[in-house]
């Protein structure tokens, strides 16, 4: 799974049967600390995010097994968001209790 | 299979029902001497690793469903193990 932020809403009338109901969010794919890595994907929301919100997500055969039907196309979808990443700076020591 | 060094975790209150219970650790792709490469991804622990450790981690879907022993499923990075030693002859 990777980090990403929501940047915005995809609306399709014309969609495939099996993406109905399902909301299509576009982010921006980011690194662990929030900052924009690559080009903007459309996924599937899983979690009711919002336009702004920290997620993550899962890509491939997976994104498709996470919705209730799994017999439909996508190929990215949210799963999560993020509420905190702990993240250790690289070379310092593991953060004690962590 | 990659190795990748434990950096940190993920809290999610809100996520997927399938992620429910598990660890969310921060992975760090690593070379042989120790050097990043690659962005951190985000993988289920199966096997106690902690922050700092070196471990093994797979990413596919039939590999995370056999660890996690469920069917196949939304999960598919995973951590497989706890690295002792790695590397060529030196």
């Amino acid at each position: 799974m990777h980090f990403a932020r929501v940047i915005g809403t995809v609306v399709c009338n014309e969609k495939v049967p099996a993406f109905g109901g399902h909301r299509l969010l576009l982010m921006e794919p980011t690194d662990s600390q929030g900052t924009p890595q690559g080009r903007p994907i459309v996924a599937v929301d899983l979690v009711s995010a919002a336009p702004g919100q920290r997620v993550f997500y899962v890509r491939g055969r997976e994104a498709a097994n996470a919705l209730p039907n799994a017999d439909n196309p996508a190929d990215a979808a949210i799963v999560g968001i993020v509420d905190e990443a702990r993240e250790t700076p690289w070379g310092a020591p593991p953060a004690a209790g962590a | 299979m990659q190795v990748g060094r434990v950096v940190g975790e993920v809290v999610a209150t809100i996520k997927h029902r399938e992620l429910a219970g598990q660890k969310l650790l921060l992975v760090q792709p690593v070379t042989p001497d120790g050097k990043r490469t690659g962005r951190v991804s985000i993988a289920v622990d199966s096997v106690q690793a902690g922050p700092g450790d070196l471990v093994l981690v797979a990413d596919e879907g039939n590999s995370a469903a056999q660890v996690l022993r469920r069917r196949r499923g939304m999960v598919r990075t995973v951590i497989v193990g706890v690295v002792d030693e790695w590397g060529g002859p030196s």
